[in-house]
């Protein structure tokens, strides 16, 4: 690790303030950042920490809407919503090893959008708005990419609402090593149709499978998919499974999720 | 009722105490005073020319002391290797030298390029940075088959190929075997891989260098199973300080699994450059280091074919191999594929013919060498899975295969050289069966179809070569080293005693059971006893611990030494009681006189000894401390049966293991829960390799597996409770506690029952399926299922 100056502003607007110096960056749980940086593959000179920001942390439930502070952690996620929407407390319950879920926040993981993460899963196909400190961006237009999101320099994470579905499920098939999603399926199931996003699959990042979508929402069972088939072309390739391989799971995982939603 | 005392009892580890609160001494714990720390700039680049180093930036960086490179250990010796393997033609392998720090190439990613010794460690890694470096890119020979073809790059430029040696065993049966081969009724062939792992102990390695100026010695302190091995070849071979001068400590150990025997480049440095600036210096390897410095283990390519007669007897077996050696010859590196795997291919069988072939190869890549099991699983590996597929050729039932061709008579002298002591094939055989419920399987196969799983049971047998080893023998094997095992027994006026061994502990409860063998031998309690170990300072020169030796060769020693103070004890308490020696009876810690009632305590003898007023001085000296060496008279040949029930997921691959057992022989048994331990981490090892772990280098040399993000170890919940039994007890037969060793039993058999059972849950669906390659990750076992 490069030294660096920490700061650890207790409000929303200070936090704004100290991301606006020279190669400051914004520090979540620190569950990716602070591997990076001990690898010495980043060197920010400000690390600005948000879970000293109390308007960031917690969850609030009502009128079907879940909102979730940037800085919370998963472990507060995965208790806080168990009853209101429990595939996204499954989810969250689900992220990592204890010490991970306690540190690593919903914001963090948004914004760093890994390509193999849960959480993007859970909020492309939940239809949720991320809230961040200068506006509202609809998930359909906040992910972009591997590690590519809409957030501008400086721009934060402050919540994340979620519009609670009728039904859903999250499946994740663990790569053997990381127990990241080597393929994960979210499928969420609303009175306009149903969503169906997946991670870890593509080199595009978390996406929607738009196929299933509209086939789910014509009826909503694991027969539905049985036509349907993912193409291989723009998944990962790796160690721990070919593009083949991802592409099979998506529909297995798939068929899954609704299976459960149906139970 | 189960003993609660001495040999037999299950006394809770006294070790895990400090090992569970905390408050274990570990190497990276010992800070001395003025301290300096140690980086090492590893080479990024597979195979190199290094055109020049420029430190003049980086030794002007804040707190840097002084930076090493290859130039400063110019003279001075390379690391040695401790076996010499002499090849099919009768000629000596080829011997690369092993700079500790890189001369004029690199030659594997992680190869040490340059030290930097600074006041911190981040002084020290910032300064690394400002090392220019200027190193030619060379073609990286990576693939074995392709190192040995003509015009392949060198690894070593003054080696005439990457062939290290061509070996044959037995060679004078070669010819014989290729007859048994042509007469055969059918002939078996499987080629496959055995992969390669990453041992990866909770405790990365750590070294820290001292030196005493006044008395012109040196000190380390290093993560070690063996610290007298540590002393002999650095003192002796590299820095040229004689073992008076030099004292190695190795402290608690955090695993070894091996890969702690050798000696590496980080000690031999860390010593020499606290001589240098006249101030300790400390490295503490990061675990992203660990993953390219320490010595990787297995990675054999073999094809193996079986000959059958027509009444199914197995009539001759062949095997070639290519084993890596990585870039350069770890420690025992050339023993592994020679003599501790192709003197075990007899397996548990009477096959009266084989034939093995070893190629060992130069690449570059991580040094290979010895990991739990050492040969053996490799071995044991090969012959369980053609076995298997032998059964399923000729539509017979695995185990009666199996126990057709099982050797039922002992001593039996195998074609490969070594001679079986004791065994019963049969029994583990049979225990097996009982304890892994095998008539229950057709159910639970039925059950786990119900739930759309596929569900597959695998079974196999093993044997190992433990207590290693025979001197004489391994002196004719190549060996540079005697395979002995001291031990000093202490007696203290009081009656207490302190056992110094050689044997080191590094997570095998030494502390616990060696005081269970003495209290069993004096009649006294365990708490009365305590091990010394890990410091050549304070025990004779002793082997260390590896290959399942400790109790064998260790145990032995110590029994020895332990029988030698009873000798002598009974002779002060004859004096005590006025009696003849020969009538003395030592029991429950009471010396008596056969056929009287007179007796004296162990603890007024002790006290005679060390204050001898009454006591015949003109006959024995004061004092009871002893001192024995144990050379055992063989190996030590531990077996076992082991059966692994598999669930697989048709849609995915992704296997499950549902239920695991395994029926070992082990001889006498010290202590049973100690002995259930090891065989349940051995086989949590064994599951790894076969299902999880898997190093994996790109054409280019770089490691693609080089941290946990891909590189799977096995976890808590990817192994099942193991229903394990120790049983079956045939003693060994030349060592006094009967004993044959443990510590990597589980490793060696359980690799080929997962994967036995993983192709029979496959071809339960209909697939003609022989054989996959370790690991099985869900990606291999869905491709076999639909290539």
């Amino acid at each position: 690790m490069y030294e660096f100056e920490f700061v650890k502003p207790t409000t929303l607007a200070d936090a704004i303030a100290a991301l606006g110096a020279e190669e400051a960056q914004a520090l979540g749980g620190g569950q990716t950042l602070i591997p990076t940086m001990k690898q010495r593959l980043a060197a920010p000179a400000v690390l600005v920490s948000l879970t000293g920001i109390e308007e960031m942390k917690g969850v609030s439930i009502g009128d079907g809407i879940i909102t979730i502070g940037g800085a919370t952690p998963h472990a507060v996620v995965a208790e806080a919503v168990a009853g209101a929407y429990p595939a996204l407390a499954a989810l969250a319950g689900n992220i990592g090893d204890p010490a991970v879920r306690n540190r690593g926040t919903i914001g963090g993981s948004l914004a760093n959008n890994d390509p193999s993460a849960c959480y993007p899963a859970a909020a492309l196909a939940s239809g949720a708005t991320v809230v961040t400190s200068n506006r509202e961006i609809a998930a359909d237009d906040y992910f972009q990419g591997m590690f590519t999101t809409a957030l501008e320099d400086g721009e934060i994470v402050t919540a994340v609402r979620f519009p609670v579905p009728e039904v859903a499920s999250y499946r994740k098939f663990e790569q053997p090593a990381s127990r990241f999603a080597l393929v994960g399926v979210f499928v969420a199931k609303y009175p306009e149709g149903v969503r169906v996003a997946v991670t870890g699959a593509s080199e595009e990042g978390v996406f929607r499978w738009t196929e299933a979508e509209a086939a789910l929402s014509v009826e909503f069972s694991p027969d539905a998919l049985e036509g349907l088939n993912v193409s291989p072309e723009g998944m990962i390739g790796d160690l721990h499974g070919t593009a083949e391989y991802r592409a099979h799971l998506v529909k297995v995982m798939t068929k899954r999720a609704v299976a459960a939603c149906i139970g | 009722m189960p003993k609660d005392h001495g040999i037999g009892a299950s006394p809770k580890r006294r070790e895990d105490l400090r090992f569970l609160t905390g408050s274990g001494r570990y190497t990276d714990d010992i800070n001395l005073r003025g301290q300096a720390y140690v980086h090492f700039l590893r080479s990024d680049m597979a195979h190199g020319k290094i055109n020049g180093i420029n430190t003049r930036m980086a030794e002007e960086m804040p707190g840097v002391i002084r930076i090493f490179t290859g130039a400063d250990f110019e003279g001075i010796g390379g690391l040695p290797c401790g076996w010499q393997v002499t090849d099919k033609h009768g000629q000596p392998m080829q011997e690369p030298g092993h700079p500790v720090l890189a001369q004029g190439k690199v030659r594997h990613v992680g190869d040490p390029i340059a030290a930097v010794v600074a006041e911190s460690r981040e002084q020290a890694r910032d300064a690394a940075e400002a090392i220019e470096v200027d190193i030619e890119e060379l073609p990286a020979v990576i693939d074995m088959k392709a190192a040995l073809e003509d015009g392949a790059a060198l690894v070593h430029d003054d080696l005439t190929s990457n062939l290290c040696y061509d070996w044959g065993f037995v060679e004078e049966n070669k010819a014989a075997v290729e007859e048994a081969f042509q007469k055969a009724a059918h002939v078996t062939t499987l080629e496959l891989v055995n992969n390669r792992l990453i041992a990866n102990p909770m405790e990365p390695r750590v070294a820290v260098g001292d030196y005493d100026r006044a008395d012109d010695e040196s000190t380390l302190y290093t993560t070690s199973q063996n610290p007298h091995v540590i002393r002999l070849l650095m003192g002796a071979f590299v820095l040229g300080i004689p073992e008076h001068k030099l004292r190695v400590v190795a402290p608690d150990v955090g695993g070894g699994f091996g890969t702690k025997i050798f000696h590496y480049a980080e000690e031999a440095f860390c010593t020499f450059a606290a001589k240098q600036i006249n101030r300790p210096v400390k490295w503490t390897a990061s675990r992203s280091e660990a993953f390219i410095s320490d010595a990787h283990g297995r990675d054999h390519v073999t094809k193996i074919q079986l000959a059958l007669d027509a009444d199914n007897n197995f009539t001759a077996l062949r095997t070639d191999t290519y084993a890596n050696m990585g870039a350069y010859l770890s420690t025992f590196a050339p023993s592994v594929p020679t003599w501790l795997h192709g003197t075990l291919m007899a397996g548990n069988y009477k096959t009266p013919l084989v034939y093995v072939n070893v190629k060992a190869v130069f690449t570059n890549t991580v040094p290979v060498d010895a990991y739990r099991g050492a040969g053996r699983p490799e071995a044991t590996f090969q012959l369980e899975r053609v076995i298997d597929k032998a059964a399923l050729e000729l539509g017979v039932d695995p185990i009666a295969l199996r126990r057709q061709n099982f050797i039922t008579e002992f001593p039996y002298a195998t074609p490969v050289a070594v001679e079986y002591d004791t065994g019963d094939y049969h029994a583990t055989m049979d225990k097996l069966e009982e304890i892994a419920d095998l008539k229950g399987f057709a159910a639970r196969r039925a059950e786990s179809e119900t739930r759309g799983r596929l569900r597959g049971l695998g079974i196999n047998c093993y044997i190992e070569a433990c207590g290693i080893a025979p001197s004489n023998l391994v002196g004719q094997l190549g060996a540079r080293a005697g395979l002995y095992e001291s031990a000093t027994v202490r007696v203290n006026a009081t009656g207490g005693l302190v056992v110094m061994t050689g044997s080191h502990s590094h997570g095998q409860g030494h502390e616990t059971s060696f005081p269970q063998v003495i209290a069993e031998m004096i009649g006294i309690d365990e708490s009365m006893v305590e091990i010394v170990h890990g410091d050549t300072s304070k025990v004779p020169m002793g082997m260390g611990t590896y290959g399942s030796r400790s109790l064998a060769v260790g145990g032995s020693a110590m029994v020895r030494a332990t029988e030698k103070i009873i000798k002598k004890a009974k002779k002060i308490a004859a004096h005590l009681m006025e009696a003849s020696e020969a009538d003395i009876e030592l029991k429950d810690g009471q010396f008596s006189v056969a056929g009287t009632d007179k007796s004296v305590a162990w603890g007024d003898v002790t006290l005679a000894a060390y204050v001898p007023h009454n006591y015949p001085l003109d006959e024995i000296e004061p004092g009871l401390e002893e001192t024995a060496f144990y050379d055992p008279a063989n190996f030590t040949y531990p077996s076992g049966a082991y059966a692994c029930e598999v669930e697989v997921d048709p849609a995915t691959g992704k296997v499950t293991i549902e239920r695991f057992s395994a029926a070992d022989d082990f001889g006498n048994i010290i202590n049973p829960m100690i002995v259930t331990g090891q065989v349940h981490g051995g086989i949590g090892q064994g599951i790894g390799q076969a299902l999880l772990e898997g190093a994996v280098y790109d054409e280019n040399g770089q490691l693609l597996s080089a941290s946990y993000m891909d590189y799977a170890m096995p976890r808590a919940s990817d192994v099942p409770f193991y229903t394990v039994d120790h049983s079956c007890q045939t003693p060994c037969t030349h060592n006094p506690l009967g004993v044959k060793g443990c510590g990597e039993a589980g490793a060696i058999g359980s690799p080929p029952a997962v994967v036995n059972a993983v192709v029979d849950a496959l071809r339960s669906a209909g697939k003609d399926i022989t054989h996959i390659d370790m690991p099985l990750s869900p990606a291999r076992v869905w491709a076999a299922m639909n290539g």
